[in-house]
């Protein structure tokens, strides 16, 4: 190669930037839009704020949900049946009939006096219960079925047309209508979480158009020079991939302040129902996953913008 | 890089001179306006050094806009190093441009940034390393004569140095085709001479220059060649 200045023949190695020096430039224009990002920091905060209650909304549903499901997973998943004995009949015998059908283990007698006993301990109506004068609760024989839910429904069938058996609830249906209305949740999440994930893109694109406006003498010059599209459109993705990665940093803090605040009712409640329950928050692959979609989403808007605006602004 | 470029810079310097720039009766039609530009036909060999003069208004600048693709012919086509112009695609652009250096008269600097980022900005985008992209720079800088001020910003420099600044970066990349549009514009005939003298340097290490000026007092001392525009036709 010449050396001499400015000799002819000496652009060969120009012509080829090696992937080295591709990295370098992706890691400099990385470190640098960063550090422009700090000149104008409020209103690159606010950016990042409005972005991060964008996702914050459908992931602290999202959250809620899956600790509504936590309560019916909680369940072992088999159903509870519950036989009422008829006020003349004799437990001893329904639970002897039942026992045959289903075997000795999974099955459970709850005498009306234990049922009254418990009855008066978790309700609190204790003395009223006291001033009656006979039992009204029924006994009732706890049936744990097991196997397929067919095999279940036709033993609840078989169980309902004992002798004794003035009535059968199964505790499944609630649990069934929870993971029904859980199963909506998590579509109503999905589309309202697309619907926030075009506003972000569409926000971020914004900003980013923006950024371009501003830095239009630069990319005319960039240009001017022999900058490649891929070149120009760099710092701007970038810039994009900050503010979705801000945004959904944003999005954790606020999670973590609404989990903080919402942990005190949502315990008591919990406790209220005497179940032991931990709430479940923010995991690491939640984290995690924000921060994918939060870069995915900023690159995305700002693709759409620079591939919009950059061609408009050509050297003339 | 278009293949056709690659292969004429590279050939060895004893070579045979050919043409670098050629335009084939070349027309430009600004939407709703005049002709800027009519049948203009000329050839600049490899290696030469002309001067392109008329009037304001008489062209020049479009013909510079014409060989690196700022503006595209109604007419005609446009050969840069055997490359024509018609056949680049969007893509090819870059690649042209980087091998043709232009001063501007607005110099075209960014006023953000320093003099060394100005200048070594056509080789960060060329891809090139730190090490070698600082020693182009310095390079280039003490070539026009501001070594030293690499890290002031251009803002702070007077219009000859801010020019030198301009000059500095269209030669830095090495590019075998250099441009200048009326680069002596806003500077006494001192430092006219001086920057014309630089030219006059470039062009004897090898570079093609083409030089856009309507500083009629200059072009006597130099000898070298003249293309005068007038009304958009070439006129001699």
């Amino acid at each position: 190669m010449s050396e001499r200045f400015p000799g002819v023949g000496a652009t060969r190695q120009q012509a080829r930037p090696g992937l080295r020096s591709w990295l370098d430039h992706h890691r400099s224009v990385a470190r640098q839009t960063l550090v422009d990002l700090t000149e104008q920091r409020l209103a690159n905060a606010l950016s990042c704020l409005v972005i991060g209650i964008s996702m914050a909304l459908p992931t602290l549903f999202y959250l809620m949900l899956m600790n509504v499901a936590q309560i019916g997973d909680s369940w072992d998943g088999q159903p509870r049946v519950s036989l009422y004995v008829l006020q003349d009949a004799e437990p001893e015998s329904v639970l002897n009939e039942v026992e045959q059908i289903v075997g000795t283990t999974r099955v459970h007698l709850i005498s009306a006096e234990d049922a009254l006993v418990q009855f008066a301990a978790s309700s609190g109506f204790s003395d009223v219960l006291a001033a009656l004068d006979d039992n009204p609760l029924p006994a009732v024989v706890e049936v744990r079925p097991a196997g397929t839910a067919t095999e279940v429904s036709a033993l609840i069938g078989q169980l309902s047309m004992l002798a004794g058996v003035d009535d059968v609830t199964v505790d499944i249906a609630w649990i069934e209508r929870l993971n029904a209305l859980v199963r909506f949740g998590e579509y109503l999440v999905m589309v309202v979480g697309m619907l926030l994930a075009f506003g972000v893109t569409l926000s971020i694109g914004n900003t980013i158009r923006l950024a371009i406006e501003n830095r239009r003498a630069e990319i005319l010059v960039v240009k001017l020079v022999g900058g490649t599209d891929a070149f120009v459109r760099r710092p701007f993705l970038y810039l994009g991939l900050w503010y979705g990665l801000g945004g959904a940093l944003m999005c954790c803090f606020m999670l973590w302040g609404s989990m903080w605040l919402l942990q005190a009712p949502i315990y008591q409640l919990i406790a209220s129902y005497e179940s032991s329950y931990s709430l479940r928050g923010l995991t690491l692959l939640d984290i995690l996953t924000l921060m994918i979609v939060g870069i995915v989403l900023g690159v995305m808007g700002a693709a759409l913008a620079v591939g919009r605006h950059l061609r408009e602004i050509e050297p003339r | 890089m278009p293949k056709t470029l690659l292969k004429r810079f590279s050939r060895p310097p004893d070579a045979v001179f050919t043409e670098m720039i050629r335009f084939d009766a070349v027309s430009k039609r600004y939407p709703g306006g005049q002709d800027a530009l009519s049948g203009v036909t000329f050839e600049i060999a490899e290696r030469q050094m002309v001067i392109l003069t008329g009037h304001s208004g008489a062209g020049k600048s479009t013909l510079l806009k014409l060989i690196m693709l700022m503006e595209q012919p109604s007419h005609g086509q446009v050969f840069v190093g055997g490359q024509n112009l018609a056949r680049l695609g969007r893509r090819q652009i870059p690649g042209l441009r980087r091998q043709v250096g232009v001063v501007f008269q607005n110099h075209q600097l960014l006023f953000d940034r320093t003099v060394y980022d100005n200048v070594a900005l056509p080789l960060i985008i060329a891809g090139l390393g730190p090490k070698e992209t600082g020693r182009r720079v310095r390079a280039a800088l003490s070539k026009v004569g501001l070594s030293g001020k690499e890290n002031q910003l251009p803002i702070a420099l007077s219009g000859g140095e801010q020019q030198r600044v301009g000059i500095a970066r269209a030669v830095v990349n090495k590019p075998p085709v250099l441009l200048a549009d009326e680069p002596t514009g806003n500077l006494d005939p001192d430092l006219s001479r001086e920057i014309m003298a630089l030219f006059s340097e470039f062009n004897q290490v090898g570079v093609t220059v083409l030089i856009a000026t309507h500083d009629l007092g200059l072009i006597g001392e130099m000898g070298h060649p003249e293309m005068r525009l007038s009304g958009g036709r070439l006129v001699s």
